[in-house]
């Protein structure tokens, strides 16, 4: 354990979400001192809305290798570091068609390529795990998917940060990026509790505002490859599963049943938009969730609306993509006193949910070096503070 | 999927349905508290959140507000619509009035706008209540070999909703309130490694279960169905009858 602030070195963090708040854990960790900024509520853009999936990597296998591997090394290491957080129940992968068999053999092989643990089931043995299956079920493979509750995951990273001596500042929006001479070295903030504007100095900014990191980058005078990518889900009221049910086959619209507290969500459609702040919720696609999800549980059909609603996933990737599935879930740092010679400012961006702890090693790993900081990670064995001690322990 | 932005927004301006919102405001050290008016376009699932973060984005930038989940599962975006408490994000706006007035949950301090701060509802709570309990649902599913028993996140999420509602709250601070109790009776019956004596000691410290006048409105105003008044008489009769309150029974 290194005492909290121990270098002088200050980082300035912009974005309450998965990725702010792992990377304001690691750096406090390695006592550096930090504050981070989001413009509204913590876990308030796309970190907070995500399904619930807590991803063995299984849904990546086939197609997305990379981000499979990240996904079982991250889940096994989150289960380890947050105990208490999830409903590790385990995921299934069903084929319900002829057309789904084809992909049951490449999806064994990609998942034993990958080192996701699977194993197969008969269709007698899922039903009798899953009662509400479809009784169609021609085959089934579980993987330690889980369920987790994205908010008060992401809380236990900002109460360890908070305890490690972080600034957590929600509710603080960065107007600008103070710039000069070809270095950012501050924000000018806006105070949303109070309507004050103030600056804060920083030796190092972090972009890690997800799909709003474009719009940061901006405010220095550049751009990061990142694709804002919306995507529809469907909370269903009654649970009507415990392991997370998936399609077996390749990525598509609606074939993903995450059970979450006494609800069921269906995921996802997936599109591309310019701004992550106008998001539709299109009922087409509501409609389309309500299709696929009845085809891995049925009684969906019949399940009352509790809440539909839209997520922008950050894609790393050029803008101009189709629908936004083609790109990797996998996760990039830039330095852009390399890209584009702006010194003081780097990005991280890409990723999910489940890898951001491994996002924040690599972005905080990249931060200690251009600060000349040598110290190592130690996320990975650090058991994380409660979700309520990010209120409750307030230095 | 195809690009909904375009199907969605091609429709005559002028027969946009719309609401208005009157919208709790307060900015620290601003001059005091006050209502401001939005007049907001409404379709077939408008909620309140949507109608709040339109407003955001279209009209005023400063509005505070919590939210995260967007499906009554976190429990961050709790708020009096009309007067009752409702989470924003499933409220529809379809269920009130034209006009619909919004403010911040009551019994706790308000940081801005319809910002509350969260810190006195948490530390009411219980040291230790594990979030995770036993799934038990669907009721005919077999757990896994490898799994002792399917468990899912508790059903409550901590949202608020009950404390603001609750009329004892409001005249005694101190009150720890119903969801802490609920959560503690929710001890009881899945101990998780708690100290059942620990439990009852705290729940009958001066200001927990016995303040309660059975008013019931936390009850109704839970999004999630963690029936906490029923979970607050529950455990009056555990420390009523106790460990023989099943041996009473068969006397009867």
């Amino acid at each position: 354990m290194i005492e909290p602030g121990r270098y002088d070195a200050h980082v300035l963090i912009v974005g309450g979400g998965a990725t702010g708040g792992g990377v304001a854990h690691d750096l406090a960790l390695r006592g550096v001192r930090v504050t981070l900024v989001e413009r509204g509520e913590l876990t308030s853009g796309t970190s907070g809305r995500h399904h619930g999936l807590l991803h063995s990597g299984g849904r990546y296998a086939v197609g997305d290798r990379e981000s499979a591997v990240e996904c079982i090394r991250e889940s096994t290491i989150l289960k380890r570091i947050a105990p208490g957080s999830f409903e590790e129940n385990g995921g299934l992968f069903v084929a319900v068609c002829d057309e789904d068999m084809e992909y049951l053999e490449p999806f064994l092989d990609a998942c034993a390529d990958a080192g996701i643990p699977a194993q197969r089931l008969t269709p007698e043995h899922a039903l009798r795990e899953e009662p509400n299956l479809n009784p169609e079920v021609k085959a089934a493979v579980r993987v330690p998917d889980a369920t987790v509750d994205p908010m008060r995951l992401i809380l236990r990273f900002f109460a360890t940060a908070q305890r490690n001596g972080a600034q957590i500042r929600p509710f603080m929006e960065v107007k600008d990026l103070c710039v000069h001479d070809g270095r950012v070295c501050g924000a000018l903030l806006h105070d949303h509790a109070t309507g004050q504007e103030g600056e804060i100095s920083a030796d190092l900014v972090v972009n890690a505002a997800g799909p709003w990191s474009d719009k940061i980058a901006a405010m220095a005078g550049v751009s990061v490859p990142m694709t804002p990518s919306p995507g529809v889900l469907l909370a269903l009221r009654g649970r009507l599963c415990n392991m997370v049910i998936n399609r077996m086959h390749k990525s598509g619209d609606g074939d993903i049943v995450v059970p979450q507290r006494g609800l069921s969500v269906v995921g996802t459609t997936s599109w591309v938009v310019d701004d992550p702040d106008e998001l539709t919720v299109p009922e087409d696609h509501v409609e389309r969730m309500y299709a696929e999800g009845s085809k891995l549980i049925p009684a969906a059909r019949s399940a009352p609306r509790r809440a539909a609603w839209s997520a922008a996933r950050p894609l790393v990737g050029a803008k101009g993509s189709g629908s936004g599935r083609e790109l990797s879930r996998t996760f990039q740092t830039f330095d852009h006193q390399q890209t584009d010679g702006v010194e003081g400012f780097v990005t991280i961006t890409g990723g999910k949910s489940t890898t951001l702890r491994g996002m924040a090693e690599l972005c905080a790993d990249l931060a200690c070096r251009k600060l000349g900081i040598d110290e190592p990670c130690r996320t990975r064995d650090t058991v994380l503070l409660p979700h309520t001690a990010y209120y409750t322990a307030v230095a | 999927m195809s690009d909904p932005s375009t199907a969605d927004n091609r429709q005559d301006v002028s027969k946009i349905e719309t609401r208005s919102l009157r919208v709790y405001r307060y900015k620290r050290g601003d001059g005091g508290e006050h209502f401001d008016e939005f007049e907001v376009p409404v379709g077939p699932h408008t909620t309140v959140l949507d109608a709040l973060r339109w407003i955001q984005h279209h009209r005023d930038p400063s509005l505070a507000l919590r939210h995260s989940c967007h499906h009554a599962s976190c429990g961050t975006c709790g708020v009096q619509v009309d007067g009752s408490e409702e989470l924003a994000c499933v409220c529809q706006i379809h269920d009130h009035g034209d006009r619909i007035t919004v403010e911040p949950l009551a019994n706790l301090p308000i940081i801005t706008d319809l910002v509350v701060d969260m810190t006195s509802f948490f530390a009411r709570f219980p040291h230790e209540h594990p979030i995770i309990r036993a799934s038990g649902l669907p009721a005919n599913a077999e757990p896994p070999e490898d799994l002792e028993q399917y468990v899912r996140l508790e059903d409550c999420i901590e949202c608020g909703l009950c404390l603001s509602a609750c009329p004892t709250a409001a005249t005694a601070h101190e009150y720890v309130g119903p969801a802490a109790l609920a959560s503690a009776q929710r001890l009881l019956e899945e101990p998780r490694g708690v100290q059942r004596e620990d439990v009852l000691a705290w729940a009958s410290q001066p200001e927990g279960l016995w303040r309660c006048h059975v008013g019931l409105e936390c009850t109704r105003a839970c999004p999630t169905d963690a029936i906490p008044a029923e979970r607050i008489m529950a455990l009056r009769r555990e420390l009523t009858f106790g460990g023989h309150h099943e041996t009473k029974e068969h006397q009867r």
